[in-house]
């Protein structure tokens, strides 16, 4: 599905990643652990276009897309949503969704200035379906609400729907449950196992280990730009060097 | 309030409609002229910076080539003022996509600041190259518009023409602004990065809703010259930019028709500021401060909460539902 190859960042003299390379299969739910500054974020950065890397290739279905913008990967089915939520906040809820229908759209600018038929048809489409990713996440009630006024929970659930609604064959969430009260965690956990039934392959950056080791179907351990540990959550909780890098070595 | 969309254009539509009617041999239909190119040219600027959140402090450059493009190839080389116009909106609009790659990738000030440098560049060659645009003292001798038997020579023509022009301006915005484009610009301007994760290629958006803008600027500038039949650098300048920026602030930024508002009162005022003279640049200033203390929303919003406190605002300590 995804494959990250020997993939290296350096900002300035420090060298953030260093020579990562992982595979994520089809369906399953890929968890990319670390302490802080392991570059869990940067790698995330680097798979999603947002930072061009110093070295290193990631396919996407055995297609090279290092190097591709941003705006490209999401019609080629990888979206993410963002640590701080990135919400467009003076839209309502159901518009912000609706910019997730974006890539799968495509009325230019000048028919939707003369408001040609068919764009008046695809706009139907788009608020219709809008609509259907947001009772999947539960704020369908919120549709007409200015994002910017929601709670933080309402808004990760906000930025899901979003994503969803690019129908991406690859979703990464980078730190999805930070900011989450244990009764919203529980709910995101459903949310995301629901999102692997709908055939979507999910790869989440988390600080919650709870949240890993319980959705998790492989995880990937990243400390200091290097990938330490590969494996189940089972083989990651018994293992020595992780465990080390977590809780620092003895003396 | 009127929700629909068709029916709000419906009901703008006939307000203009009747003004000339109201105002009846009234010198005001010569202003409404004006208020009419410039609600064109808040919109075109609202387009960039009310939706995409893209400044632009040189907007009266766009206006000012598609004026001087018109005059001095009507009035010097004869041609026809209607092809003239078209051409010189199209190519107004090739050059802001152009010019438009490397600006709009700067952000903030620094963009500010880019368009103030383009603005100032082309003011400085409508002064200096005198063997074409006359220099300071100006162009004269441009012709009416004609179309057939009709000559666009009277106030009221003008009126006409020009606020035809104007409502299918405002259509159209109206249209793009509620559409998939309209979000998306929406979008870049709340948060460019997630903009573009959702597949929206915000550079290449950007760029041609500069172009856009342009096209409509130039537009407005034919019409203008047509119209006064004399065009000088002065109309172009940087105070004239400033002066649209304040238009599409005072009228509501991301709302077309509050761009209108916002036209309208700049550009009326000055006739019932007669009497201040010169201190009337200190009323513009204490009308731009007391707006966005009281009415950040601009008058498309500030207007309506307005009167919904002064129906409620009897029954005071009742929570009044926004």
């Amino acid at each position: 599905m995804l494959e990250v190859r020997g993939v290296r960042q350096v900002f300035g003299g420090v060298t953030a990643l260093d020579d990562v390379s992982f595979r994520v299969n089809r369906g399953e739910i890929t968890g990319v652990i670390g302490p802080n500054g392991a570059g869990k974020t940067t790698l995330f950065n680097i798979i999603t276009g947002i930072y061009s890397r110093t070295a290193g290739a990631v396919f996407l279905e055995a297609r090279d897309i290092s190097g591709l913008p941003a705006e490209r990967l999401a019609s080629l089915g990888m979206v993410r949503t963002f640590q701080n939520i990135e919400l467009f906040s003076h839209m309502t809820v159901l518009e912000n969704v609706m910019v997730g229908l974006h890539a799968r759209s495509k009325s230019g600018m000048l028919a939707c200035a003369l408001k040609m038929p068919w764009t008046v048809a695809e706009e139907r489409r788009i608020r219709t379906e809008a609509m259907a990713w947001l009772e999947f996440v539960g704020i369908a009630d919120l549709a007409q609400v200015e994002a910017g006024n929601l709670p933080f929970g309402k808004g990760r659930l906000l930025e899901l729907a979003r994503a969803m609604a690019c129908e991406p064959r690859i979703l990464l969430m980078d730190e999805p449950a930070a900011g989450l009260n244990s009764q919203e965690t529980l709910g995101l956990a459903r949310l995301i196992r629901a999102v692997r039934e709908k055939g979507v392959s999910v790869v989440l950056v988390e600080h919650d280990m709870e949240l890993v080791m319980d959705i998790c179907d492989r995880i990937i351990v990243l400390n200091l730009g290097r990938k330490l540990a590969e494996g189940t959550p089972r083989q990651i909780q018994e293992n020595p060097e992780v465990i080390s890098a977590y809780l620092g070595e003895e003396l | 309030m009127i929700k629909h969309p068709l029916c709000k254009y419906t009901a703008f539509v006939a307000l203009i409609l009747i003004i000339p009617f109201v105002l009846k041999g009234s010198y005001l239909i010569n202003v409404m002229v004006f208020v009419g190119i410039n609600t064109m040219l808040a919109i075109a600027l609202n387009l960039l910076l009310g939706y995409a959140g893209q400044i632009s402090l040189g907007h009266a450059a766009f206006f000012g080539l598609g004026a001087y493009l018109s005059g001095v190839l009507t009035a010097t080389h004869g041609m026809n003022p209607w092809l003239v116009m078209v051409a010189a909106a199209v190519g107004v609009g090739l050059l802001a996509f152009v010019i438009g790659f490397p600006i709009l990738r700067l952000k903030g000030h620094y963009l500010a600041m880019a368009t103030l440098g383009f603005g100032i560049i082309v003011y400085i060659v409508f002064n200096e190259t005198v063997d074409i645009t006359g220099g300071p003292s100006g162009l004269s001798g441009i012709p009416n518009l004609k179309l057939g038997p009709v000559a666009f020579d009277s106030d009221l023509k003008n009126y006409y023409l020009v606020w035809i022009v104007t409502l299918l301006v405002v259509l159209l915005a109206v249209n793009l602004a509620d559409s998939r484009i309209g979000r998306s610009l929406r979008a870049i301007h709340d948060s460019e990065v997630a903009a573009r994760v959702m597949g929206v290629n915000a550079r290449l958006l950007k760029v041609q809703i500069f172009a856009l803008s342009a096209v409509i600027s130039s537009l407005a500038g034919s019409l203008y010259a047509h119209t006064m039949a004399f065009v000088a650098p002065a109309s172009f300048g940087f105070n004239f930019s400033v002066e649209l920026l304040t238009m599409v602030v005072i009228g509501g930024l991301g709302s077309i028709y509050g761009s209108f508002l916002g036209a309208l009162l700049l550009t009326l005022l000055p006739e019932f500021l007669r009497f201040l003279h010169d201190y009337d640049i200190v009323f513009y200033g204490l009308l731009l401060m007391v707006m966005i203390m009281f009415m950040p929303g601009g008058l498309v919003r500030g207007i309506p909460a307005l009167l919904r406190r002064m129906m409620t605002g009897r029954k005071k300590g009742e929570t009044v539902d926004a």
